[in-house]
């Protein structure tokens, strides 16, 4: 049984979003040109999600990948909440005063974020009053500490990275007299999300990661040919700075017990994260909690574990490392993609089959028979695969979806095969997680005649 | 490279030949240790030759053959090393052009006794060739080609797809309508028949030096004076440009550039391992021209080709894009032809590919090879542009060139491939880079009568064009020149251009028979400026001279006259046929065809004495032409120029400076090159449009209207006018042709060609220019005639046909050509009488099929009811104005 090429077309397109950004006199005058993104899940459902916003009192635009764990709570709320944060961090004290004078007077707020939504990237209704509090304590006290200088972009957004994961904390502790958002709550802290963001406003690029999402930049080099440049780090035991960091935040008598199997704790993956208070918060306050929360809670054996070696929490930040990269004419798009994608692909093939397919020129790979043996009807196949893959092109409107096809589908030769497609596609549920993971990409291209 | 070397492997030139001078080691493993110490080249020599190849080392063979020995061969890398290393050695005689087949008959039987002769392995195998058709009007192409091939003595057989089966056990032959089978083609290892040439050229004396590049040549007084090498200097009488793919740099390595048109393509063919069951080596060669590809046996398993649509031109800028430019296989660019492969023998597909090879070709812009004699630099001899057939042409093309060179011509017309066919303006790299881009395709294509080019166009324009193409002209290219081919009248919807792809009754039967019908009622303009037309001009009688001296008619006429002439070759052979008005007693307007640009001018300046008084000026783009042709132009032209344009007052043939509405100084002449009555104007160009403008306000009356060179065709082939370059050519004379009239053998002047003519005249013709009117042919339903039809005299081949058009007044097809009269046992060739015409029963083979045919010997009087006759001499201007 195999899936037709349009079936497998629903599937790889059901989740594709592309934002085009408006022009004005028929001229973009802005340094995005418009960015394609989609999701492909393993996970049922899927943990992964995405954010893009643009700012409205600030000028810049915010892209966002999450990639949950241990349910997709937390990541559902930090893309929910995370960009709220970061716009309030820019906003000058004015504006701040500003918003804060109409929710006083109950008058229409500023507008912060235009959102660039897909119809199934919702947002809890039910959450939203609590996360408006947490919000505007946030920015009444950044009234508060108005320092009168200029807000730096970089600190702006640490700042909002932390003060989000710092609310998720409180409420969680807090908790909320209606059960279902107190449950909410809970599970948004129990629950863990890396976070990968990016913020363009013209020729200024920060790229704020917290975990193993990645933010890379496709680079077109002189001779037409295309390069990957990483605008992110890594937080995971690959990671030597990450593994030093964590060691120094912990006593000796820890360093053996800190990272094993590759995991923080010999548990989580990613080394920074969102949530996960169970990294976080000292023993006690975690059972004080746990014991105090609903039934639900209690019963999870999950919630209940505590961590082995759990000596001198926390173990766990959710403060961001911010790269910033200043445009060149030469960066053509940036891919904003959660791990499922970069275990699946080499970064270079990313930016070139990306850049190939932006710019609608394809410097295949030429094949070479060499020393191996291959028959004039396999060299045959190949040849209309390769052929296939330059029509798979065109078939896809979606530079993201695109990539996903590649990601899935790609044979030892590097083309789409439409049978391996297929069948990573009709997998069942509980195998899908083993062959793949969760995969949320984001192209953004840039505009080449601003930068 | 593994193949390269198997290749050459066995060829043992060391042991058979002990003359060589090679340069350097032929064994690769120890070229780079042992590398001997080169051989001085020689201070002078008589031929320098450039190019180790298949062409440099046959011409060096023949030269040698014939007799002379003091030759250099000159090869920049190692011996076969180029193109000729990579060629896919099918020698192949189906070619549609005769001269072509001729060549790869004579190279067949050459390769096959070259073994013999040299003691070097050549490879040669006889397996056959067959030649596939997917398509009726593909099979029709073949059919045409059988044809032509017979007559010529080459067994050929049109088969059926059951056939193909039967040859050939790999074949899918489910899509086939028939096939062309013949079995003479032949395989060779293309380097070693170079070698085997080279051996043989080398025991005749001819130095051949390797790993020696051609740097420059010298040019002194008009002609070759040295070679510059990078191992010194040769002073030499003769240089041979045999460079293949860089033959057209190396053209440019001399004070006066030579032309020479051709660029190189990425040609690309698959080599496999051997099959389970390995192919028998005289397995025949497939070629499937629908599909792109050949396909020959190549130990034990195939190599197979082809020509695609999107062909890769290379090397535009130069050589030295060489280095930066690795020859790669492109299997992405090759995915159509293998396709095609697998689609023609589907049991391949688990053959084991060994190697895709990328071996550049050289195109030329009409696909027919180069030779000849430089037209800028005498004692410049050029042999290349083989547009891929190199080992097919190679054996033929070396000998017809040193016959050229040693005899001053060569045994056969080669004017379709002389050098001189292609001006400077064939030059440019764009256009040969785009040209050979629509080229090499068409290796492929089928091509149908009167296709056209449709790359490197609108090149050299009348100053009517835009006029005219507003008028539905439909256009053609002669010598780079756009030409009007016929109009398409207003409402009649734009034509099909498939429809018109036809062996059948094209669609343009109604637009050019209304063009015909008004040439005959009114009168009609024909813009006919590409015309190559001369001034030449003298202080004293030097031009008259000198003219009396080179054409045959009798140029000594009166101011005014104008005189058809033929510029013979000592054999009396026609080198042009041209109309000649004596503007003064000093000054003579020439007038040739289109193609004749560079050859006549070469000729001339090599005939004309130097520093004489005598001035030449080619003045082709000072005049634009229009002709006016009919009963009606007359009654236009006086109102035109208040001046009586009656036969009275201006009799045919005669040539007047005139005014035409305001414009001044307009060469009228009373021709119209197709027996109509009627005008030629001579318009500089500045009033081209003023009088074209005049001419067709006044004319409308008059029922004016454009046409095209269609029309023109029909009118002067139903009229019996021979057409240089089609019909004539260096090998035909006036005498055979029926234009004794225009020779003057007693005008007490001696001239070109006319103690040949003397003797023709006493022991009569091998070989007499006739008219054919097809009998039973159905112009609405059977093939079209088109040229090269053979030609059957009482069920025996007896000539070809040269040109063929539909008369729309005799409402038949009319075919002209040669009649020539075989000996029934012995084959040799006797006198043709006019009772040998007019005793036969005669029939045209169109692609195998023969109609009954009426010879004549005069046109049809009543033709000419119209004609004034001045002295005894009709318009049998008779030519070149296709």
């Amino acid at each position: 049984f195999y899936l037709t090429p349009p079936q497998v077309n629903s599937i790889l397109k059901a989740n594709e979003y592309s934002f085009k950004v408006p022009e004005f006199d028929g001229k973009n005058v802005s340094s995005v040109l418009g960015f394609d993104s989609n999701q492909l899940p393993a996970n049922a459902p899927i943990e992964d999600r995405r954010s893009a916003a643009t700012c409205l009192q600030t000028r810049g635009m915010l892209l966002g990948v999450f990639d949950g764990h241990a349910g997709c709570a937390c990541a559902q709320a930090v893309s929910e909440r995370l960009f709220y944060y970061i716009a309030v961090s820019l906003l000058p004290h004015e504006t701040l005063l500003e918003i804060e004078n109409a929710v006083e007077s109950g008058r229409a707020l500023l507008p912060i974020l235009q959102w660039h939504k897909h119809p199934n990237d919702y947002f809890s209704k039910e959450a939203s009053k609590l996360y408006f509090n947490s919000l505007r304590t946030y920015w009444q006290e950044l009234i508060d500490l108005n320092s009168g200088e200029t807000t730096d972009v970089k600190e702006a957004l640490i700042n909002a990275f932390k003060r989000l994961d710092n609310d998720i904390s409180l409420e969680a502790q807090v908790g909320d007299p209606n059960s279902f958002l107190n449950y909410l709550v809970l599970r948004v802290a129990f629950s863990g999300a890396t976070a990968c963001v990016a913020h363009v406003d013209g020729v200024d690029l920060h790229i704020a990661n917290t975990g193993d999402s990645r933010a890379m930049l496709g680079v077109q080099e002189e001779d037409g040919s295309w390069s990957a440049l990483n605008l992110s780090y890594d937080h995971n035991a690959q990671n030597e700075h990450e593994v030093e960091r964590v060691k120094m935040e912990h006593p000796k008598s820890e360093e053996k017990s800190l990272v094993k199997q590759d995991r923080l704790l010999g548990l989580l993956m990613p080394f920074r994260a969102f949530g996960d208070v169970k990294f976080k918060w000292s023993i006690e306050l975690q059972k004080r909690v746990v014991e105090s929360g609903p039934d639900q809670l209690n019963d999870n054996e999950y919630t209940k574990f505590i961590p082995p070696n759990y000596h001198t929490p926390p173990y766990l930040t959710a403060e961001p490392e911010v790269i910033y990269h200043r445009l060149r004419p030469q960066d053509k798009f940036l891919v904003l993609a959660t791990d499922g994608l970069w275990e699946t692909m080499h970064r270079q093939d990313v930016a070139r089959i990306v850049g190939e397919y932006l710019t609608g020129v394809h410097h295949q790979q030429p094949i070479a028979v060499g020393g191996y043996k291959v028959t004039l009807g396999q060299m045959h196949g190949l040849l209309a695969e390769r052929r296939a893959r330059i029509s798979s092109v065109f078939e896809d409107q979606n530079a993201a979806t695109h990539l996903i096809r590649h990601a899935v589908g790609n044979n030892e030769f590097g083309t789409v095969d439409h049978e391996r497609l297929s069948k990573m596609l009709s997998l069942p549920e509980e195998l899908a997680r083993m062959y793949r993971d969760d995969m949320t990409i984001i192209v953004v291209q840039f505009n080449s005649h601003v930068i | 490279a593994g193949m390269f070397l198997r290749l050459l492997s066995d060829v043992r030139w060391r042991a058979a030949n002990p003359k060589w001078r090679g340069a350097t080691c032929s064994c690769r493993s120890t070229s780079s240790t042992a590398e001997p110490h080169p051989v001085a080249l020689p201070a002078q020599a008589q031929v320098v030759i450039c190019g180790g190849g298949i062409m440099g080392t046959s011409v060096a063979y023949h030269l040698s053959k014939m007799g002379w020995k003091d030759i250099v061969l000159l090869e920049q890398g190692r011996l076969a090393a180029g193109t000729t290393r990579f060629c896919a050695g099918i020698v192949s005689m189906a070619r549609p052009v005769s001269i072509e087949l001729k060549m790869a008959d004579y190279s067949n039987k050459l390769y096959q006794q070259l073994e013999q002769e040299t003691g070097v392995n050549t490879g040669y195998m006889k397996t056959g060739s067959i030649s596939l058709a997917q398509t009726q009007d593909r099979l029709i192409s073949l059919k045409r080609i059988a044809s032509s091939l017979k007559v010529m003595g080459i067994p050929c057989d049109i088969i059926t797809p059951k056939q193909v089966a039967q040859l050939h056990p790999l074949i899918n032959i489910h899509d086939l309508v028939g096939a062309m089978y013949v079995p003479e083609d032949a395989l060779v290892s293309s380097a070693n028949v170079s070698l085997a040439l080279a051996t043989a050229a080398s025991r005749n004396g001819v130095q051949i030096h390797e790993r020696t590049s051609v740097s420059h040549v010298s040019v002194q007084k008009g002609r070759v004076a040295a070679v510059e090498t990078d191992r010194g200097q040769i002073q030499c009488q003769y240089f041979v440009n045999c460079a293949g793919q860089w033959a057209y740099e190396l053209g440019h390595s001399v004070e006066e550039p030579v032309n020479i048109p051709l660029h190189a393509c990425e040609h690309f063919y698959l080599l496999t391992h051997p099959l389970k069951e390995p192919l028998a080596s005289n397995l025949p060669t497939v070629v499937d021209p629908d599909g792109r590809i050949y396909i020959r046996n190549w130990q034990g398993g195939i190599l197979s080709g082809g020509f695609e649509k999107n062909p890769k031109p290379l090397f535009t800028e130069g050589r030295n894009q060489l280095e930066i430019h690795n020859l790669q296989e492109d299997w992405d660019h090759f995915e159509p032809l293998l396709s095609s492969l697998l689609r023609r023998m589907p049991e391949l597909e688990a053959l084991q590919i060994m190697q895709l090879v990328n071996c550049p070709e050289s195109f030329t812009p009409d696909m027919r090879c180069i030779m000849g004699e430089s037209p800028a630099v005498r004692g410049y001899f050029v042999l290349a542009g083989m547009n891929s057939a190199g080992i097919s042409y190679g054996g033929g093309a070396g000998k017809y060139l040193a016959e050229w060179m040693v005899n001053g011509y060569p045994t056969e017309n080669v004017w379709p491939l002389d050098l001189k066919r292609f001006g400077s303006l064939q030059s440019s790299r764009t256009f040969l880079r785009h040209r050979v881009m629509e080229v090499m395709p068409l290796m492929c294509d089928l091509k149908v009568p009167r296709w056209d080019f449709q790359t490197g166009r609108q090149l050299r324009t009348s100053p009517l064009y835009d006029r005219l193409d507003a008028q539905g002209a439909r256009w053609m290219e002669k010598h780079g020149f756009e030409r009007v081919k016929y109009f398409v009248p207003p409402g009649k919807d734009l034509l099909d251009l498939d429809q018109s792809k036809t062996f059948y009754k094209p669609d343009w039967f109604d637009i050019v028979g209304s063009e015909v019908k008004c040439c005959k009622e009114a009168v009609c303009v024909i813009d006919m400026s590409s015309f190559t037309k001369f001034e030449i001009s003298s202080t004293g009688d030097q031009a008259l001279e000198s003219l009396q001296y080179l054409f045959s008619n009798d140029l000594d006429v009166p101011v005014g006259h104008v005189v058809h002439t033929g510029m013979l070759n000592e054999k009396g052979g026609y080198e042009n046929d041209c109309s000649i008005a004596r503007l003064s007693k000093r000054s003579f307007f020439m007038i040739s065809p289109t193609d004749q640009q560079v050859h006549c001018w070469a000729w001339l300046k090599k005939h004309l004495p130097e520093d004489s008084g005598l001035t030449m000026e080619d003045v082709t783009w000072k005049y634009t032409a229009l002709n006016l042709i009919g009963p009606r132009a007359v009654d236009v032209l006086s109102e035109l120029s208040y001046a009586p344009m009656t036969a009275e007052h201006f009799p045919s043939l005669f040539c007047k400076e005139m005014s035409v509405g305001y414009a001044n100084g307009i060469r009228v002449m009373s021709i119209t090159h197709t027996g109509e009555p009627g005008f030629v104007l001579y318009i500089p160009i500045e009033y081209a449009l003023h009088v074209y403008n005049e001419v067709m306000n006044m004319g409308q009356k008059y029922g004016i209207r454009n046409a095209g060179y269609y029309a023109l065709r029909s009118l002067r082939i139903e009229k019996f006018f021979a057409f240089w370059g089609q019909d004539l050519d260096a090998f035909t004379t006036p005498m055979e042709c029926g234009r004794e009239f225009q020779v003057k053998l007693d005008k007490g002047l001696p001239f070109v060609g006319q103690a040949a003519l003397l003797e023709q005249k006493q022991q009569g013709v091998y070989k007499r220019f006739t008219m054919f009117i097809l009998e039973d042919h159905d112009a609405d339903t059977d093939l079209w005639p088109w040229w090269g039809e053979p030609i059957f005299r009482n069920g025996r081949y007896a000539g070809r046909t040269t040109s063929s058009a539909y008369s729309y007044t005799l409402e038949r097809h009319v075919c002209l050509g040669f009649v020539q009269h075989f000996h029934q046992e012995t084959g040799e060739q006797l006198v043709v009488t006019t009772d040998f015409i007019n005793q036969g029963d005669y029939e045209i083979d169109i692609a195998g099929q023969r109609f009954q045919a009426k010879a004549k010997l005069y046109p049809f009087s009543s033709l000419f009811t119209q004609q004034r006759r001045r002295k005894d001499e009709v318009e049998l201007s008779g030519y070149q104005r296709e």
